[in-house]
């Protein structure tokens, strides 16, 4: 059967069972628009500017474990998202990303709304494409859909110009696709992985480190097994939270900069370390230097052997799927000889002791609102059980230290890159993802207005999202920053001329309730999850200025130089 | 230390890019790159000259092996390998210059592909130190232009890189 290239465009996505395309019409991507108004199957979602349509797109991705898909337009529609793009390839979440660009007559030749979109995005995606014909688009579809999810995820970009969409080919799409140059490694080598059993059956002061790669390969249950089996402490990277219940004894809390004294403690303390889908990042592992000089046997399993020994020198590497492995690592176990607690009864009671330090204590006060106490009513009032989707800066710190996860893909923020205006377009996602989902954004006044026009996608969808909007009137993290190393110069962190939020989310259509007093904190929250179950609501904080996130490693010092409080500055 | 990699690549427009780019992006050095089509036209051959402790050396071709577009990596320097490169060389080739260069020719087994009244081109082929030598040997004042091709390496015995 005969086709137009973005017929085939629209075919291919239902072929891949895509739900929501997350977009921005322009003229090189018309033909595509036209056909995707010619269908019913696939739900376009009009954002507001095209960074927003692939943030929206990746928390789709982070918060199911499908594909995401965004549509945006040549040259600026580019452009705008690469924000989107880069944060997306940072946290390994798989995305296509389909561009218009002109046509091909007029590639290299400064047309209007031309820019190189495949060399501007080549070293932010896992891979990308320019079709620059008709025949080639359903298998460069097929291809890019598959590099997007298999191996280590990652975005991938489709640069279809505009004559290409509009030329006709007989369509066939292909069921598989293979490419000589692509082989992820699965499974783990045995010998590695029983050598990795050893070394923790035989170690006294074992510890489980895990980041997002368990959350991407779904190893939840499989990483909740083997650590209970194991009996080790564990902890979760900024980007693994979820990946083992909060709840649970075995837990130590976040690592790093604001991770939790126990956590630091016992990274660098432990003479066994097992890293899962992690990476030893600068805001994990502080001073490479200083985390080096306590000896240990590092044991590291990822399924790109790039990260492995990138940073840290590792001894035994085990290439592979962090769900099949961990599965193999079960299977193991469960055949062969058994951890003795006996052997790592003193290390446990090292770690309980520093788990009494209570590191994420602080002090309540009667009249100021403190962003922990937000945080925990939160958590109370959706009973630990909504999606959260945050900005960042301070308060994404808090909501990842107060915010106890249970289960994978219920927290979804910029980890790699950090990219303010993430917070919304991420709950956005979300919501439209799992309609029936209590989600909220925590944010701050700044992250929020770096997104602010999807408010108004969120009225035209409906989409009942809870915006916590922690506001302190500073940019908070560059402030906490200039106080503690910069001698309180507050260079360009304040921001005068705020806009009325409740007035604001009104304007939009949404309800706006602001919140002054910490007696008001969770009624409020419980009005917002109750009365206005089906609304967008926008809580504005109005938080104790002064609170700085603790625990914090300070960038270049070691992680276990802690400041535990104020009191230690 | 010095590595010389050779991969195989896809013929695919923006391949060369992709792999100058994660050079230059993750601050690894190229001293030379050499890259055309091999007898299989779906493929081309690129050696690449670079230097680096042994971490980075493996960092380097483990970040090229997940590059799409590659399709396999040998660093040729783990074993017996054999590496050429080509020089042309334009010098002054008058006076007593015009003999002493004839003479330098053949020394280093080089051969002249192009004669004027003034000048002589010439070409000489064997490792970067022979060709290193070679201009070292020339005054440098009779160095009119040179070009070199970069090094090409394949490896001895039964080391083979093919798909």
């Amino acid at each position: 059967m005969e086709l137009t290239g973005a017929e085939i465009l629209i075919r291919c996505l239902q072929e891949e069972k895509v739900e929501y395309v997350f977009g921005y019409p322009g003229g090189a991507v018309l033909y595509l628009y036209d056909a995707l108004f010619q269908q019913d199957k696939i739900r376009h979602v009009l954002v507001r500017h095209e960074q927003a349509a692939v943030h929206a797109a990746d928390g789709y991705a982070r918060s199911t474990q499908k594909v995401g898909v965004a549509l945006v337009t040549s040259g600026p529609g580019s452009t705008n998202a690469l924000t989107g793009i880069a944060t997306a390839y940072c946290d390994s979440v798989p995305l296509v990303v389909i561009s218009g660009q002109t046509p091909t007559p007029t590639i290299g030749q400064d047309a209007f709304q031309e820019v190189d979109t495949v060399g501007i995005t080549r070293p932010c995606t896992k891979h990308n494409f320019l079709v620059r014909d008709v025949a080639d688009l359903a298998c460069t579809l097929k291809k890019a859909f598959y590099l997007a999810h298999s191996g280590r995820p990652g975005p991938v970009l489709v640069d279809i110009p505009k004559d290409v969409s509009a030329a006709r080919c007989e369509y066939s799409y292909p069921a598989h696709v293979t490419m000589r140059s692509y082989n992820p490694v699965i499974r783990g080598h045995m010998g590695q992985i029983k050598k990795a059993l050893q070394t923790l059956l035989a170690a006294r002061r074992p510890m489980i480190y895990t980041g997002g790669g368990v959350i991407l390969s779904d190893a939840a249950p499989e990483l909740t097994k083997f650590t209970r089996l194991l009996g080790a402490p564990i902890t979760n990277t900024l980007m693994g939270l979820g990946g083992y219940p909060a709840s649970d004894r075995q837990y130590l809390g976040m690592p790093g900069m604001h991770g939790t004294y126990e956590a630091n403690m016992a990274m660098q303390h432990c003479d066994v370390l097992l890293a899962i889908g992690a990476r030893f990042d600068d805001r994990v592992i502080g001073n490479i230097e200083h985390f080096a000089s306590d000896p240990r046997t590092i044991i590291h399993i990822d399924i790109d052997p790039t990260s492995i020994s990138k940073r840290v020198k590792v001894d035994i590497p085990v290439v592979g799927n962090v769900k099949d492995v961990l599965g193999q690592l079960i299977q193991q176990l469960e055949a062969g000889a058994k951890p003795d607690p006996a052997h790592t009864a003193a290390w446990w009671q090292q770690v309980e002791g520093w788990r009494a330090r209570k590191c994420l204590d602080y002090k309540l006060s009667p009249d100021l609102i403190k962003p922990q106490f937000v945080i925990q009513k939160l958590w109370e009032v959706t009973q630990g059980d909504a999606i959260v989707a945050s900005d960042v800066g301070q308060h994404q710190m808090w909501a990842a230290q107060y915010y106890r996860f249970e289960q994978p893909r219920r927290w979804l923020n910029s980890g790699g890159l950090g990219t303010m205006g993430v917070g919304l377009p991420y709950a956005m996602g979300a919501q439209l993802a799992h309609p029936e989902a209590q989600v909220a954004c925590v944010t701050g006044e700044g992250s929020i207005q770096m997104n602010i026009q999807e408010l108004s996608t969120c009225r035209q969808f409906r989409l009942p999202l809870k915006l916590c909007l922690l506001n302190n009137r500073y940019l908070g993290m560059v402030r906490q920053w200039q106080q503690m190393f910069h001698g309180q110069r507050y260079s360009g962190s304040y921001m005068d001329s705020l806009p009325d939020f409740v007035k604001l989310a009104e304007a939009y259509g949404h309800v706006g309730i602001r919140v002054d007093r910490p007696a008001d904190v969770e009624p409020a929250l419980r009005e917002a999850f109750t009365q206005h179950k089906n609304e967008l609501v926008l809580l504005d904080f109005q938080i104790d200025r002064s609170e700085n996130v603790y625990p914090m490693v300070q960038g270049g010092k070691g992680l276990t130089e802690m400041i535990l409080s104020s009191e230690d500055l | 230390m010095r590595h010389v990699i050779s991969l195989l690549l896809e013929n695919e427009s923006g391949a060369l890019s992709r792999v100058s780019g994660l050079f230059s992006a993750r601050g690894y050095n190229i001293e030379s790159l050499t890259v055309a089509p091999t007898e299989d036209a779906s493929m081309s051959r690129m050696t690449l000259v670079t230097s680096g402790s042994d971490e980075i050396i493996e960092q380097i071709t483990k970040q090229l092996n997940k590059l799409i577009d590659v399709v396999k990596v040998v660093d040729l320097s783990e074993a017996a390998n054999i590496e050429r490169e080509l020089l042309l060389a334009k010098v002054r080739a008058t006076g007593a210059a015009r003999e002493e260069m004839k003479r330098m020719a053949d020394i280093f087994r080089a051969r002249i592909l192009d004669v004027t009244d003034a000048s002589y081109v010439i070409e000489v082929t064997g490792n970067q130190a022979k060709l290193d030598a070679f201009l070292a040997a020339i005054a440098p004042e009779q160095i009119l232009e040179t070009v070199r091709s970069g090094v090409c390496g394949i490896g001895r015995g039964d080391r083979i890189l093919k798909v």
